[in-house]
C-alpha cells in the first residue's frame, strides 16, 4: 500500500481491468457501427450518417461518451504510474534471457499503448473534431456528410497502412489486455479461466480483422462523390 | 568440457559489482550446476582469491534457498527447475555462461550471487499463517475437507520461497510468492476465516517491500521450481478485492 496515495499494486490493476474492458466494449460497438461502410455506396452512405446523426442527438450516448473519455485518460494515466514504479522496482541483467518466459506482446503493453493512443490522436482529429467542430458537407437527407469525409480520409494508400498498422497494435494489446484483465479482476476458476482465454483470442481476432478491413475495402473500392 | 564464465563480483551491498571472467577445464557433463560452481571455487581458493559466494543448502530442489540468473533465465535455461538440479549437460563445451544474482528492488545484494530475501519473511509474517492456540493437537478428522481440497492447498502451499518469480518478472513482481500463501491458506478450513485480514495485511507488506505490480505475463509460473500455477494470483486478487469491498 502506497502511503501517500493510498493505492496498492492491486487496486492501480483492477483500475486497468476495468477500464480496459469497457474501452473493449466499445470496441464492439464502434465495429457495428463501422461495419455500416461496407455496405454498397448509396445504401453505407444514408445508413453511416443517419447512425452518426442518431449517436450525436442521444443523451444516453451521450453519457456514455463522457465514460468512455474518463476510461482512455484514466487507462492511460495509470498504465504511466505503474509503469514508472515498475521500472523502479524492477531487476536488470547484463545478460538477459528472459524472453524465452513470456509473449512478446504481454511484455509490450506500454509501447503498444503508447501506439494506439499516436493513432487515437489523429483518429479524433480527422473523424471526432470534423464531425463536433468541423464544418461538413451535408447529404441529401439533411445529415452531417460524416461518410464521404471517411471514405476521401482512406484514398491515401500510406493512410490505409498507417490505419491497418495500427489495427494489428490494438490486437496484439487486446491479445494479452482482455485475459489479462480478467485475471487482475480475480477470475480463477480454470474452467473459466481457459473460456475467457479462448474467448479473448477470438475476440481481438475479430476486432483486428473488422476493423482493418474497412479501410482497405473503401481504398480499393470506393470513390469520393462530393455533393 | 572447457566453459568460459562470466561472473557477478560484488564485495558488499554498498559497493558496486561487476561481471569477472573465469576459465573452467575438466567440466563434466554430470555435474550439477552447484558443482561445476565448488570447482571454479576450490581452484579461486587455491589461487589465493576469495570465493564465489552463493546460497545453497539441500542441494536436492527443495528448499529454495540456491538461485541464479543464469544465462539471463531465473534457475537456468530448463523450466521448473532449482539451479541444484541443473546439469552442466544442458551446455556445451565452449560455452560461455553469465551467471548473475537474481535481481529486484526488493532483493538487495548482499555479495557476489548472494541476495536478501528478507522481503520475503516480511510478507509471509504480515498474514501467512494461521492464528491457533497451543496445546493438545486436535483429532485430524474434525474439520471436514475433501480430498481434492487438501491437495489443491497443498499444490499452492509447495511455493519453496526461491524467489525465481521476482527475478524472472520484468517487474519483479511477487505476486506469484504473495498470492501462492494466500491461495494456499484461503482453500483451507482453518484459513479461511482469518482471509480477509490476511489477504490484505500481506499485500501491504508486499507493496512495502519494493516489488512491481503484476501484468499477468506468466514468466514466473514458467521459471517456479514447483509449477506454482499463476491462477493463484488471480485468487488473490478475487479475494483482495472481496476483502476491500466488504471492509467494515
Amino acid at each position: 500500500m502506497d502511503r501517500k496515495t493510498n493505492t496498492s499494486t492491486l487496486m492501480r490493476k483492477t483500475l486497468m481491468a476495468l477500464t480496459g474492458l469497457f474501452l473493449c466494449f466499445f470496441l464492439v460497438i464502434h465495429l457495428l457501427g463501422n461495419l455500416q461502410l461496407l455496405l454498397p455506396a448509396e445504401q453505407a452512405k444514408e445508413s453511416f450518417n443517419g447512425y452518426s446523426q442518431l449517436l450525436s442527438g442521444n443523451i444516453f450516448i451521450k453519457i456514455i461518451s463522457y465514460v468512455l473519455y474518463a476510461s482512455i485518460i484514466i487507462h492511460g494515466v495509470d498504465a504511466l504510474v505503474i509503469t514508472l514504479k515498475n521500472k523502479k522496482t524492477a531487476g536488470k541483467y547484463a545478460m538477459d534471457g528472459r524472453a524465452a518466459t513470456s509473449k512478446w506482446y504481454s511484455r509490450n503493453m506500454g509501447i503498444l499503448g503508447t501506439l494506439i493512443l499516436i493513432f487515437l490522436v489523429f483518429h479524433f482529429k480527422d473523424f471526432w473534431y470534423q464531425y463536433k467542430f468541423g464544418t461538413l458537407p451535408m447529404d441529401e437527407f439533411g445529415h452531417k456528410d460524416l461518410y464521404t469525409i471517411v471514405i476521401a480520409a482512406y484514398q491515401d494508400w500510406w493512410y490505409v497502412l498507417f490505419y491497418v498498422l495500427s489495427m494489428f497494435a490494438l490486437g496484439y494489446h487486446l491479445l494479452h489486455g482482455f485475459f489479462s484483465a480478467a485475471r487482475s479482476l480475480g477470475l480463477y476458476h480454470p474452467k473459466y479461466v481457459s473460456w475467457v482465454r479462448n474467448f479473448g483470442k477470438i475476440y481481438s481476432y475479430v476486432i483486428t480483422f473488422g476493423f482493418a478491413i474497412i479501410p482497405i475495402y473503401v481504398y480499393l473500392t470506393q470513390h469520393v462523390v462530393w455533393n | 568440457m572447457k566453459i568460459y564464465l562470466k561472473i557477478w563480483r560484488q564485495t558488499d551491498a554498498g559497493t558496486p559489482g561487476k561481471l569477472v571472467d573465469y576459465e573452467l577445464d575438466n567440466v563434466i557433463p554430470h555435474m550439477s550446476f552447484l558443482e561445476m560452481m565448488d570447482t571454479l571455487n576450490e581452484q579461486l581458493i587455491l589461487s589465493g582469491d576469495r570465493p564465489v559466494e552463493f546460497d545453497h543448502d539441500c542441494r536436492e530442489g527443495i528448499c529454495g534457498q540456491c538461485g541464479m540468473m543464469i544465462n539471463g533465465r531465473a534457475h537456468g535455461p530448463v523450466q521448473h527447475l532449482t539451479t541444484c538440479q541443473l546439469h552442466m549437460r544442458e551446455f556445451k563445451d565452449g560455452d560461455t555462461i553469465y551467471i548473475e544474482p537474481f535481481r529486484g528492488a526488493a532483493f538487495p545484494v548482499k555479495r557476489d550471487l548472494r541476495v536478501d530475501r528478507s522481503a520475503f519473511d516480511r510478507i509471509i509474517q504480515a498474514g501467512g499463517f494461521v492464528s491457533v492456540n497451543t496445546g493438545q493437537a486436535p483429532e485430524a478428522n474434525g474439520i471436514p475437507i475433501t480430498h481434492e481440497q487438501a491437495e489443491s492447498a497443498f499444490d499452492s502451499a509447495a511455493c519453496i520461497g526461491c524467489g525465481a518469480c521476482v527475478a524472472t518478472c520484468k517487474n519483479s513482481s511477487a505476486a506469484l510468492f504473495t498470492s501462492a500463501k494466500i491461495a494456499h491458506l484461503v482453500k483451507l478450513p482453518q484459513g479461511k476465516m482469518e482471509s480477509e485480514k490476511r489477504v490484505l495485511s500481506m499485500v501491504a507488506q508486499m507493496d512495502l517491500e519494493d516489488f512491481g505490480h503484476c501484468t499477468n505475463t506468466e514468466a514466473c509460473e514458467v521459471e517456479c521450481p514447483q509449477s506454482i500455477s499463476v491462477l493463484n494470483i488471480a485468487r488473490m486478487n478475487w479475494e483482495y478485492t472481496l476483502s476491500k469491498v466488504l471492509k467494515k
